[in-house]
């Protein structure tokens, strides 16, 4: 069986004029949507606060629950069903409060089994994050993201050329701007896991890129009078039925876990069901063409003479 | 590459013969996670017993297991003051004791501040302040106007570093005893970051007293009582005598744990000791007293000199032991205490004198705790979370085989071989090093199937156009293979780089979720390359092969 065939020939550098229109959209949609919600919306792992989840033997509103807990005294308790997980099933959230999160579960717990009766209510789990670990925690987050970066950075340099590794890395920037975009347009917490998802497509989308590179370096190899431009082209060609077939393959077990895996999984499948889609793209249309263009702005001399010296 | 067939066929086997047996426990664990008395005590061979199998079960994580989580801040400031609160008394005390004037003795902030009458004690003072607390340094020593000498002392930096460090390790361990009173399995008390402490508690039954237990960790005062009725009465209408205040006694119904009743005590506010300076404290029984129980208390060489002066000075007084600003006991002091024990004795219950004795043991802390961070995850949450997550893995990993058997035929059922080798590997190499499975853990894996069949989707897209150039498919496999390993290796190293830096970063699940996919990308390596390849030489040397089905 064979899903792109062998002799395709798609003028993907030649039409990448196009490809910077799409990504310059995405990006200004995904930036645009963080700066209208004022940033990220964190969860309570990087915004302190704490999080209630419970579940109910019937059905509850939302409502419900919310007009019962602001009567308890809460201030604007957050209350959102569970996405992906079991039927009548919320978390409340609460960002100020006097309580220890202890109190304030048992609090939560007693009301509402006062108004739905013994036994209908199941307290699934409890969080609470300090302030003060939320601040640590965004800071060590970003922090990963960026060793991750820079790591890849200089591996790509010392295996390829300083311009790939630049490629690579605008690629990737590209994709965790736009997962976090995703994020910021459904409204999903951004999480702890969702930094790990954040990095597990940083490393997922150089992996693509990594593949198409290798290739352009072997044919630039073997045909040294072709221009940069066509060699780049073919090779991304060549290597597009694994481009697609493996992201494909891929996204199989991650949309498993998507629509399978449960609530506590389910944004963190979201975000590498939506990084592994924009990564795809990337090391398709954008690694390759911004190192092209590195080129065409800094033409570098020793292009052809290091192209003999490695072989 | 190995040539002999045989012995890489020998290096498969052995890899997945320790998997498979690093596994067993976990396959056969029954549900209240015991194993066979065989497994867990080994074998009788003779005079020994022999374990013929491992017998760890694969490491759940909170998120799996259910549990509680905890992050606690000491309040260091607290101990320090609390450290100096208690020099100040030592230091009025040796004042006393030399007959030396002075006008104050005391603390303002994290200063110790001497008020001397005259400035001729100025020398001795402060020679008998260095030589007992080493750790104070002078940062002033002045004349003031209303006459006398303010001398001021702090913590040298160094040594206030080490105070905290101590604080903190010494908190540590009494957490430690009290969560060994809980008889859990496998909890986990370790320092987090420069001064906090992380507590794991895995299928905690009882969440409520556990946290009980463990928030109950705090500061252990002993406080003088002031009996005045009058006074008492004035406080509890808010007028609180200067240097005094109002704490509370809970009495406890027995059967629910309910608070009954709160009775009140005016203290001296002055901390006369922490529990800092205990060593042990027991129950004992009073023979003479048909069997009555008694808490026996020792006190380390400082707590001797402390408690013989406090004691000493406040006979016929009562001394309230306050944990956590609740009084759990306001004994009367008999007599001058000497020789670094005492008893506390009264017409308790014996589980009152046993919480009496724990109270004083394990609450021997300086600092008071903070929760900074707690996640109690339910165990029915736990046990949800790994049923989905069990079954997405395995329909994730089914759509897979079936998608690589359909698109390279018989190749893809290698590459199917492999992937299932792989994750036979990934648990078992978890299961021996202990490595925790958390719920992105299950992800991690649900990823690795897709990123270990890419070796493989990288190969044969290789092996195809080595087809199409018309070789042969031993030619093929052969180019297929070279030509895709450095960009395989390449691929993969640079995903190692992301997920090993989640890892130092990662607490918990996350941590969970980098250690599978580390483990992913280094097995997949094995079986994508090392195992499928072993495959089709060995057919490529067992069958004339002459058309390749990939």
């Amino acid at each position: 069986m064979e899903f792109i065939k062998p002799d395709v020939s798609y003028d993907i550098i030649g039409k990448r004029t196009y490809a910077y229109i799409v990504s310059l959209v995405l990006i200004v949609i995904s930036i645009g949507s963080l700066v209208l919600h004022g940033g990220p919306n964190y969860g309570i792992d990087f915004a302190g606060g704490s999080l209630i989840q419970v579940q109910f033997s019937e059905e509850v509103t939302l409502s419900e629950i919310k007009d019962i807990l602001t009567t308890a005294g809460l201030k604007d308790p957050v209350v959102q069903s569970f996405t992906g997980g079991e039927k009548n099933e919320y978390i409340i959230r609460v960002v100020e409060t006097d309580l220890d999160v202890a109190t304030l579960s048992e609090m939560v717990m007693e009301n509402l089994t006062d108004h739905f009766g013994e036994g209908s209510v199941e307290l699934r789990r409890v969080e609470m994050v300090g302030p003060r670990v939320g601040e640590d925690l965004k800071r060590k987050g970003l922090l990963a993201v960026v060793l991750a970066v820079v790591g890849i950075l200089i591996y790509v340099s010392v295996r390829f050329e300083f311009r790939y590794a630049l490629g690579a890395v605008a690629a990737l920037v590209h994709d965790s701007i736009i997962t976090l975009g995703a994020f910021s347009i459904m409204n999903y917490e951004v999480s702890l896991p969702i930094i790990a998802a954040i990095l597990t497509v940083i490393g997922y989308s150089i992996n693509d890129t990594i593949v198409v590179f290798d290739r352009i370096r072997e044919n630039l190899r073997k045909a040294r009078k072709e221009p940069e431009e066509e060699v780049m082209n073919r090779s991304i060609n060549e290597t597009l039925s694994r481009t697609i077939i493996t992201s494909g393959v891929t996204l199989l077990a991650v949309l498993a876990l998507l629509f399978l895996g449960g609530g506590v999984i389910h944004d963190f499948a979201f975000a590498l069901t939506v990084g592994i889609l924009v990564g795809t793209y990337s090391s398709i249309y954008v690694a390759s063409p911004v190192v092209l263009a590195w080129s065409k702005l800094f033409p570098h001399k020793g292009s052809a003479h290091r192209r003999k010296r490695r072989r | 590459m190995i040539k002999d067939l045989r012995i890489r066929f020998g290096i498969i086997a052995v890899v997945v013969l320790v998997s498979v047996a690093y596994l067993i426990p976990t396959l056969i664990v029954k549900e209240d996670r015991t194993l066979p008395n065989w497994m867990t005590n080994g074998i009788a061979m003779g005079d020994e017993r022999v374990k013929l199998l491992p017998s760890k079960t694969l490491h759940l994580g909170l998120d799996l297991k259910g549990g509680m989580h905890l992050l606690l801040g000491v309040d260091l400031d607290e101990a320090l003051a609390n450290s100096l609160d208690r020099f100040s008394t030592e230091v009025g005390g040796y004042m006393d004791d030399e007959g030396i004037a002075y006008k104050k003795s005391g603390r303002e902030g994290t200063e110790l501040v001497v008020v001397l009458s005259s400035s001729e004690d100025e020398q001795a003072l402060k020679d008998y302040v260095s030589e007992r607390y080493r750790m104070l340094t002078v940062t002033e020593s002045r004349t003031i106007e209303e006459g006398g000498m303010e001398i001021r002392f702090v913590y040298r930096e160094k040594d206030l570093a080490e105070f905290n460090d101590r604080t903190v390790e010494q908190t540590l361990e009494t957490i430690r005893n009290r969560v060994d009173e809980l008889g859990l399995t496998e909890p986990e008390i370790i320092r987090q970051g420069e001064y906090d402490i992380l507590v794991q508690l895995p299928g905690v039954s009882d969440m409520e007293s556990a946290k009980e237990l463990i928030r109950k960790v705090a500061l252990l005062e002993f406080k003088l009582v002031v009996d005045d009725d009058e006074m008492l009465s004035e406080a509890l209408k808010g007028n609180i005598p200067e240097g005094m205040e109002l704490v509370y006694e809970k009495v406890k119904d027995r059967e629910t744990g309910e608070i009954m009743d709160e009775v009140p005590y005016l203290v001296e506010e002055e901390t006369q000791m922490t529990g800092e300076v205990i060593t042990d404290a027991t129950i004992a029984f009073d023979s003479s007293k048909a069997g009555r129980p008694y808490v026996h208390i020792e006190f380390d060489r400082r707590g001797e000199a402390l408690f013989e002066k406090v004691s000493g000075d406040n006979v016929g007084r009562r001394l309230a032991i306050i944990l956590d600003n609740n009084v759990y006991s306001a004994p009367v002091i008999k007599s001058r205490i000497t020789g670094g024990a005492a008893i506390i004795e009264g017409s308790f219950p014996l589980d009152e004198a046993k919480e009496l004795a724990i109270v004083l043991r394990a609450g021997a802390l300086p600092a008071t705790l903070t929760l900074l961070e707690e996640r109690t995850v339910g165990p029915s949450l736990g046990t949800d979370s790994i049923r989905m997550g069990f079954m997405a893995t395995l329909v994730g990993g089914a759509l897979v085989v079936i998608f690589m058997a359909l698109y390279y035929g018989a190749s893809g059922l290698v590459a199917d071989l492999a992937l299932f080798l792989n994750m036979v590997i990934i648990l078992g190499i978890m299961s021996a090093f202990q490595a925790t499975l958390t719920l992105p853990g299950i992800a991690g894996i649900a990823l690795t199937i897709g990123m270990a069949v890419d070796a493989n989707v990288l190969v044969f897209e290789r092996v195809r156009e080595e087809l199409r150039l018309g070789k042969t498919p031993r030619a093929s496999i052969e180019g297929g293979y070279s030509k895709a390993f450095l960009t395989i290796l390449d691929a993969n190293v640079t995903t190692l780089i992301a997920a090993l830096v989640l890892f130092q970063f990662g607490t918990g699940p996350v941590k969970g979720f980098a250690v599978t996919l580390s483990v992913g990308i280094v097995t997949s390596l094995f079986t994508a390359i090392f195992v499928s390849r072993t495959v089709f030489e060995f057919a490529m040397s067992r069958f004339r092969i002459k058309r390749l089905s990939v």
